[in-house]
């Protein structure tokens, strides 16, 4: 087990709003890590609609998600974040007044005076393709991800997908696997075109194989997969023999381990005052597409709002007793510095 | 206006007035259509108001659109008629549309 990270605040979630957070509460001088399930920042803006533009961001008339989470990266720059990518928080502890203890999927802990929930609609999490009976071959022939390469090795391997994930995946592991078969609705592809070359390349040196069609249904024994039924672009029925099956179909938003952590919910949503942005839970706070109060829009520029409020209130628990100065970053010297511009 | 019907998996129909202008999904989103989920919020980047079109209807509401196609690789049991409800544009067009809604959206 590693050492505990011990730090001001904790911000879960690398979406727009967690950055803003982070600006917001480095004016007053406040130390934030934070921590994202993806292996970049943006959340949803790098993950849903990185190339789309955005319309309703103040003062920007377009922005496409990608540049948006660039510009509130180099916006929170100056207050030196910590991130922690590819980091599932799995639990939050309150130990004492102020006193926060989290944990993530990948062992790391987190000790705390404040924690700021910026989730979003969740964790994003591999889509699990609805075929019946799939949830009995997961661990042991299903993978939505590849944690061990050698895991694979030696194995018959269907990998299903069109995107990034499914070429590199078919092409990395390849050399590997004792059979790979790539299969997909289409016969085109989203992966970038130099990916999709070198799957071609391999089909056509009888290394691989590439199929067109829909798994429809699983064959096999104790977990243990077979064979996958698939329905091909004719409509006729065949199958393809494989004991480890990769399903890429891209990422889905669930809540996940943020339902347990004792914080009131309104459909699925984080309850929240809106003078402060604080849950039922002192010292912890959401903001962003994960909070829920009257009147609220799931709009990024409500949860920049959002992050302004709660870190006055943040300031308070980190400092007690201590005077807040509202400042103006166009006029105080001292907001400025902090800045790196005076 | 338009007429549109949403046909659920076990058959039963909820039938909503379509604005012209508006999408299907956000037909389906603003009368409580089970069953589309629109996380993106009509993006197009999500895959998860996908619906059947009736065969009959099929022409008239045309062709996906290559950003739809791309995104149809994230839905589940893809068929000629597939198309994402948030691509279609309601229209006078359309009155008396047909859509399935799959058993999930996954």
């Amino acid at each position: 087990m590693s050492d505990v990270i011990s730090t001001d605040v904790v911000i879960i979630g690398a979406g727009p709003c967690g950055l803003f957070a982070i600006f917001e509460l480095g004016l007053l001088d406040i130390k934030c890590h934070v921590i994202d399930i993806l292996d970049r920042a943006g959340g949803q803006c790098a993950e849903l609609y990185p190339e789309k533009p955005i319309y309703d961001i103040p003062a920007l008339p377009l922005v496409t998600g990608a540049d948006l989470t660039t510009r509130l990266m180099e916006q929170a720059k100056p207050f030196k974040p910590e991130f922690h990518f590819n980091q599932m928080v799995t639990s939050l502890e309150k130990r004492g007044e102020n006193d926060f203890h989290l944990t993530t999927d990948g062992g790391l802990e987190f000790q705390c005076k404040v924690v700021v929930i910026a989730a979003g609609g969740g964790s994003f999490q591999p889509k699990k393709p609805p075929i019946p009976g799939i949830e009995a071959y997961e661990g042991a022939s299903v993978y939505y991800s590849v944690k061990k390469m050698e895991a694979l090795r030696g194995k018959d391997i269907l990998i299903i997908g069109g995107g990034d994930s499914a070429l590199d995946w078919t092409n990395n592991l390849q050399p590997i696997a004792k059979s790979l078969t790539l299969l997909h609705r289409r016969d085109e592809f989203r992966a970038a075109p130099d990916s999709v070359g070198k799957m071609r390349a391999l089909v056509e040196a009888g290394k691989m194989q590439l199929k067109i069609g829909q798994v429809t249904g699983l064959k096999g024994e104790g977990g243990v997969l077979a064979a996958a039924t698939v329905k091909g672009a004719d409509g006729a029925s065949f199958d393809i023999a494989c004991n480890a099956m990769l399903p890429f179909f891209g990422l889905t938003m669930k809540l996940g381990p943020v339902a347990n952590w004792g914080l009131n919910l309104t459909e699925n949503l984080v309850s929240v005052d809106t003078a402060k942005f604080e849950t039922n839970v002192p010292g912890i706070f959401a903001v962003g597409d994960i909070n829920t109060y009257a009147g609220k829009l799931k709009l990024i520029l409500s949860g920049f709002h959002e992050a302004a409020l709660m870190a006055q209130q943040a300031f308070r628990y980190i400092n007690p007793g201590e005077r807040l100065l509202f400042q103006y970053t166009t006029s105080s010297t001292n907001l400025q510095k902090k800045l790196g511009v005076a | 206006m338009a007429k549109i019907t949403f046909i659920q998996h076990n058959g039963s129909e909820i039938t909503a007035n379509g604005v012209a202008g508006m999408t299907v999904m956000e037909t389906a989103v603003k009368n409580q259509v089970p069953g589309i989920d629109a996380d993106c919020g009509g993006a197009c980047a999500c895959a998860t108001c996908h619906v059947y079109v009736a065969p009959e209807w099929k022409d008239k509401v045309g062709p996906r659109n290559p950003m739809e196609e791309d995104m149809l690789d994230f839905a589940f049991d893809v068929r000629d008629n597939s198309r994402l409800s948030c691509q279609i544009k309601v229209s006078d067009v359309l009155d008396g549309l047909r859509v399935t809604v799959p058993e999930k959206q996954f």
